[in-house]
């Protein structure tokens, strides 16, 4: 195979990407409805994802200062199956609400690529570059109803947060460029373990990485760069808010993994406190906003920060040891995969709920069951899911997560994570307990769903339970990941 | 020859003035200025320490530079953007005021 076969997933959302653009410029876009865009996106995803599939069984290789191996091929697939559903779900809602249909799919393609070269990247360079890339094209999709107060605020914030982050990011960057000669990701590892490397040089590195760590948790919303996400998921339209709490947040957890995992596992004795408290940190802030929330979406935002924080003990169980890190890295793409369905099924539920009734506070749930008894089964589920309830994907993930901690005895990390699961149960109960025994009175006509939306609560909710229920596959894709991505680990 | 450590001197004074600008300046343009003076203290790290390497002959400081000169183009262009969508609704840059958003 030659070398440009193994870009074949990028290579498509490319082409997607160009044609969608090109149509936009030969057609009259005041005749398009934008549905044949979100056709074709969404095919050029489908196509992608079968891409990364057959990637999957590939031996891993490096080309173009990209890694292609399990890890990659599988988080590009968590990735590309989360854009097309969300292509699926909120394209109609989408070409209703905007009149530069064409734009928007071109950047939601180009957002799928970035985030797709972002899984693989090796190199400083691309990593940065393709976090700028990703985080750019947010900004525009956060802010795409420009017209509206709180779309452009939230594209504006994002902007602000993101691109102060990035910078620092680019800071420590620098210095690490600085004292290894190299950006590759392999010769930064190997200059972690030369023999003569001084103490002094070492330990000055660790501001170097802090640095870096600050671009990362701002993609991921770690704590202490967390704020701009429920403002953000708030105000962008439902669609980009669903991608921005799934697809984007795996592929920030992937190079995150990447650059510690592969790139520094020989400083793991410092970074496994920072991330450590990072990860308490990020659920707990994450929890106790969730709990006064009245705005459903606003909620859903800061679990999904909350979510961030689980995740981040996976890596920290990894940092704890690399060479038994399998389990922790095991957790976090398990958890990113459940989470990814669970999570694009909520926000549709809540989409759905949107355009019928125009809001998301608390009170349009009230008697959900009443309007549409399917519809609110299948929040139910994607809530209990959240809440890590057996029998979903959400508890496989956790189980996982708490586990691997567990297995490198960071008790005191799980017994905070346990009270945070506790913490988290109460909010989605008592989203649950609004749509059940909400009066019938002010329940008003039953909901009628588009196609689209139906198709994706029914693809998002058996993932759920295939993944709950019956995981031997996953966890035989989600080995294989993590165990060619810790091939590549110097010791 | 100028010891690497003015450059690197230079290059923390620029980032922390530009943090600075960042973070304290209510204006969103000035935000945007002090953003990309810490992309500029990040160039001039990388090619002072290309300059100063040794490996002078693999470039990749410099091509990181400028690339990075491109990116910040393109985040300019874009924070600019969005900056005057917001500016057409509110008539204010001061990013104080934007309260719509927040609990």
């Amino acid at each position: 195979m030659n070398a440009l076969g193994l870009l074949l997933p990028e290579l498509i959302l490319l082409v997607g990407a160009l044609l969608v653009f090109l149509l936009d410029v030969a057609y009259d876009t005041d005749r398009e409805s934008g549905a044949s865009y979100g056709l074709v996106s969404g095919l050029f995803l489908v196509v992608a994802f079968l891409a990364a599939f057959f990637q999957m069984s590939l031996e891993p290789q490096q080309a173009f200062m990209m890694d292609i191996d399990a890890f990659a091929a599988f988080i590009k697939m968590t990735v590309f199956a989360g854009m097309a559903l969300v292509a699926l779900a909120g394209g109609r809602y989408m070409n209703r609400r905007t009149y530069n249909q064409g734009e928007f799919w071109t950047f939601f393609l180009i957002v799928s690529l970035a985030m797709s070269i972002l899984a693989g990247a090796n190199n400083l360079v691309l990593i940065y570059i393709t976090i700028e890339l990703l985080s750019i094209t947010s900004y525009m999709l956060a802010a795409f109803f420009r017209d509206e107060l709180r779309s452009a605020e939230a594209g504006m914030k994002y902007f602000l947060y993101g691109s102060v982050a990035s910078a620092v990011m680019l800071y420590g960057l620098s210095f690490i460029y600085g004292a290894v000669g190299s950006l590759d990701l392999r010769e930064v590892a190997g200059f972690f373990v030369q023999p003569d490397l001084t103490e002094e040089l070492r330990v000055a590195m660790i501001p170097a990485t802090l640095l870096a760590l600050a671009g990362f948790a701002f993609k991921a919303s770690l704590a202490p760069f967390y704020q701009w996400a429920p403002d953000t998921y708030e105000g962008s339209p439902t669609p980009v808010t669903t991608y921005l709490s799934t697809a984007s947040k795996a592929a920030a957890f992937a190079v995150m993994a990447r650059f510690f995992v592969v790139g520094l596992s020989a400083l793991d004795v410092e970074w496994v406190p920072i991330l450590a408290g990072l990860s308490i940190l990020t659920m707990t802030m994450g929890n106790l906003a969730a709990l006064r929330q009245n705005n459903v979406k606003r909620l859903l935002a800061y679990s999904s920060v909350a979510h961030a924080g689980y995740i981040l003990m996976g890596l920290v169980a990894v940092a704890a040891n690399a060479a038994s890190g399998m389990d922790g890295l095991n957790g976090v793409l398990l958890y990113l995969f459940a989470y990814l369905f669970t999570n694009v099924g909520a926000f549709v539920s809540l989409m759905a709920v949107e355009e019928t009734t125009g809001s998301v506070e608390m009170e349009a749930f009230q008697g959900l069951i009443h309007r549409a008894p399917w519809l609110a089964g299948m929040f139910t589920l994607f809530l209990l899911s959240l809440a890590g309830i057996p029998a979903t994907g959400g508890f496989l993930g956790k189980f996982f997560v708490f586990g691997a901690a567990v297995q490198h005895q960071y008790y005191w990390l799980v017994a905070i994570a346990l009270v945070n699961a506790g913490i988290a149960a109460f909010y989605y109960l008592r989203i649950i307990r609004t749509m059940y025994f909400g009066s019938q009175e002010d329940a008003g006509s039953r909901l009628e769903l588009p196609l689209g939306m139906q198709a994706t609560l029914l693809i998002c909710t058996l993932a759920t339970l295939w993944i709950g229920l019956y995981p031997p596959q996953v966890l035989d894709w989600v080995n294989t990941a993590s165990q060619q991505i810790l091939t590549a680990v110097l010791f | 020859m100028v010891p690497l450590n003015w450059y690197l001197t230079v290059a923390a004074l620029l980032f922390a003035l530009g943090l600075y600008g960042a973070l304290a300046r209510r204006n969103a343009i000035a935000v945007l200025m002090g953003i990309e003076l810490m992309l500029n203290a990040a160039n001039l790290n990388l090619v002072a320490f290309w300059r100063y390497g040794e490996q002078v002959m693999a470039l990749t400081g410099q091509v990181f530079a400028i690339l990075i000169i491109a990116l910040a183009a393109a985040e300019a262009a874009v924070g600019l953007a969005l900056i005057i969508a917001v500016y057409r609704d509110r008539r204010t840059v001061d990013v104080e005021e934007l309260d719509l958003l927040q609990g």
